[in-house]
């Protein structure tokens, strides 16, 4: 009895702050501005199937992009197992499931069901063990760089941590009730391949150890989960949940397609209309100022901040980046971190001084510098590195737009560029009389 | 061979009441660079070789409006592009090939929006279609067993995902394809896009040009084909800086056809 009114208290709590959070962040997400999304739903769906839920865009990679699928599998089947977990706690019963499908045609599912999990557990393990030594002992350059010191390093490393405890819970709730099956002790179920292997460790360990170490696998699977759950939105790791959304989403259009901005498009119409009236007055007085481009992450899209919380910092858009490659300051994964960490800072200030406040920072400027803006090439190599369908090229873009159409800060040699084009219809200093010379070289 | 091949301009057709089949967008580089201008001509040749009807909008072709577009001046960029659709509506135009990946994505995915809709080529679709139609035919001739890498310009591989096509009219001049280690989809960039043609790069330690031509230089090709202006210039500099240009040439995939054909 008291075992079930704590479970229901630690569970309601733990899912209680997870749904809090997870509230928060879509909130800040909504501040973003309406996203024109190209695509019918079937092919969004199709994407996703296909990025999200097959993991397409990570075995791009194979080593990396498979042991994940490994983690990625047993996350998913683990919480199968979770079902029995809740209804056991809450009943305060044992292997409920298992007691409602023994001796009907259903029980083998079950036996494989389990053994599924465990062997995926066990690859799991592997896979974090890998995963850890890469970013620790091997050094991998993408975990090196600038953006991932601190925090971000010790999030990645506390969640694979915690994968290795889950795992770890997991294997000695089975293999000591395995252990205490073979003495008679609990229930019996099929047969746990992996677990039936483990149980050999505690031959010999008495009756009272193993009922408690059963219990210390159980409760400590159950709390490692739900801390997991509360954790999740603070973290890069909120990739489990949001890649599902934000791949169906993903803009379907050509990748060298960029936005054209329809406010540019009303003033460019005025200008070259000889019948316009300069002087008309604007058809809304009390309607804001059209800003263009983005300084701030309010003035991006939605999908733009969806991006930024999906991001888990993986850092294959950056070892793409030839930019980035070269030595320069940008880099696409610090782009989106940027975004992540100014729009978590705007939510904060929303939270404490209301929805109006404005603390004097932004995204371009105190978080972003022009030196890394002006480092890209727009060759969509981040874009299409994503395992998850981010597209930094997005906002960098935006970014540019705010410093040169609304702080004229174009570099000196882009603003002769501007001039020449407009001039002289070529972005170099030739006479558009001479555009077609080269047909009496023929 | 030495006949003087005559191009038309749109004005000059209308002026007869004609529209050409076809619209060749030269794009700026195409006009005034000495080294694309020689891919221009190339490509003329063999519009004119395959009996096609196509025209130039000569002196009243503007640049597209993609460089002031990539670098944040979308004002510019939809002046030039209203500017450059008026002229192309008033002429009918309805379909448009090009040598510029630059041009081709801005034409085919950025004017629909503004009211200019047209069926966009790139150069190397072009040139797959009339190999595959039999219209223009090649043997390898001068490039008979050499060694071709092919480098994937951004706005025409990961930005339009057009592959195939510059590769199948390379493989139609009995050469051997050597690709790099970075090609298609993973394809590295030659460091001019975005407008950084026409600034001085950022603080680094190496240009991105001369890693993407040591790459090429690595596996030792006799020529290294690009299918796009800038990449053509940024290659070229790499090349040269690696003082290998006696060795390695930089071709564009129309030269390489005309030269096949001895056009």
């Amino acid at each position: 009895m008291i075992s079930s009114i704590v479970f229901i208290l630690v569970f309601g709590t733990a899912f209680t702050l997870f749904i809090m959070k997870v509230l928060k962040i879509r909130r800040n997400i909504l501040l973003g501005k309406d996203a024109v999304l190209e695509g019918t739903p079937a092919a969004r769906l199709k994407t996703m199937a296909m990025v999200a839920l097959g993991q397409s865009k990570m075995v791009v990679r194979p080593v990396a992009g498979i042991l994940h699928i490994f983690i990625y599998l047993a996350f998913v089947f683990t919480q199968v197992e979770l079902i029995e977990i809740i209804v056991d706690g809450i009943t305060n019963g044992h292997r409920s499931i298992w007691q409602l499908l023994e001796n009907t045609a259903l029980s083998g599912i079950y036996t494989l069901g389990i053994n599924l999990i465990e062997i995926l557990s066990i690859l799991a393990f592997i896979a974090t063990i890998v995963f850890l030594s890469r970013r620790n002992i091997l050094r991998l350059a993408r975990f090196q760089k600038p953006e991932l010191k601190g925090w971000p390093s010790r999030d990645a490393n506390i969640i694979l941590l915690g994968e290795i405890f889950l795992i770890a819970c997991i294997m000695l709730m089975n293999s000591t009730d395995v252990a205490l099956q073979r003495l008679g002790e609990t229930h019996a179920t099929g047969t746990f391949f992996v677990s039936n292997a483990l149980s050999d460790i505690w031959a010999g360990t008495n009756v009272h150890t193993l009922h408690l170490l059963e219990r210390i696998g159980w409760w400590g699977h159950l709390l490692g989960i739900l801390g997991f759950m509360v954790y999740l939105p603070y973290s890069k790791h909120f990739h489990i949940l949001l890649a599902f959304p934000n791949t169906y989403y993903t803009n379907l259009k050509p990748k060298g397609k960029f936005t054209n901005l329809e406010a540019v498009t009303k003033e460019v119409k005025l200008m070259m209309d000889p019948s316009a009236d300069p002087y008309a007055a604007p058809a809304d007085p009390n309607a804001a100022p059209v800003k263009f481009g983005a300084r701030d992450v309010t003035d991006l899209t939605w999908k733009n901040l969806m991006d930024a919380y999906t991001c888990t910092e993986c850092g294959r858009c950056t070892s793409e980046c030839p930019a980035n490659q070269t030595g320069k300051l940008l880099s696409p994964r610090k782009i989106m971190m940027d975004t992540r960490d100014r729009l978590e800072e705007v939510g904060r200030n929303i939270d404490k001084h209301g929805k109006d406040y404005n603390d004097g920072k932004s995204l371009l400027g105190n978080y972003i510098t022009e030196e890394e803006l002006w480092a890209c090439t727009s060759c969509n190599a981040c874009v299409q590195a994503c395992p998850v369908n981010i597209n930094p090229l997005e906002i960098i873009l935006e970014l540019r737009r705010d410093l040169v159409m609304e702080q004229s800060k174009a570099p000196a040699s882009l603003n002769a560029m501007f001039t020449n084009v407009e001039n002289n219809g070529a972005p170099w200093q030739f006479s558009p009389m001479d555009r077609a010379n080269w047909i009496n070289e023929l | 061979m030495e006949e003087k091949i005559k191009v038309p301009t749109c004005a000059e057709l209308a002026a007869n009441g004609e529209t050409p089949e076809i619209l060749f967008w030269v794009g700026c580089a195409g006009s005034f660079d000495d080294r694309a201008k020689k891919v221009t001509k190339a490509f003329a040749k063999i519009l004119h070789h395959t009996g096609t009807k196509f025209a130039i909008l000569g002196t009243e072709e503007s640049c597209t409006g993609d460089p002031a577009k990539r670098a944040g001046n979308e004002f510019l960029f939809q002046m030039m592009a209203f500017q450059n659709i008026q002229i192309l509506n008033g002429y009918g135009i309805k379909k448009i090939v090009t040598a510029c990946p630059h041009c081709f994505n801005t034409l085919k995915n950025e004017y629909p929006g503004l009211g200019g809709e047209y069926e966009v080529m790139h150069h190397s679709q072009f040139l797959q279609q009339m190999l595959d139609s039999g219209k223009l035919k090649v043997q390898g001739g001068a490039f008979k067993g050499k060694k071709i890498t092919y480098h994937d310009p951004c706005y025409l591989g990961r930005a339009n995902d057009v592959y195939e096509a510059p590769r199948e009219v390379i493989e139609k001049l009995d050469v051997a394809i050597a690709e790099m280690h970075r090609s298609r989809a993973k394809g590295f960039c030659c460091g001019a896009g975005g407008a950084q043609m026409f600034k001085e790069a950022e603080k680094g330690n190496k240009e991105v040009n001369i890693e993407r031509a040591e790459e090429a230089l690595g596996l030792n090709p006799d020529v290294i084909a690009v299918a796009c202006p800038f990449c053509n210039t940024m290659m070229t500099d790499g090349v040269k800086l690696k003082e290998k240009q006696d060795s390695v040439k930089v071709l564009d995939i129309a030269e390489m056809i005309a030269q096949a054909n001895d056009l």
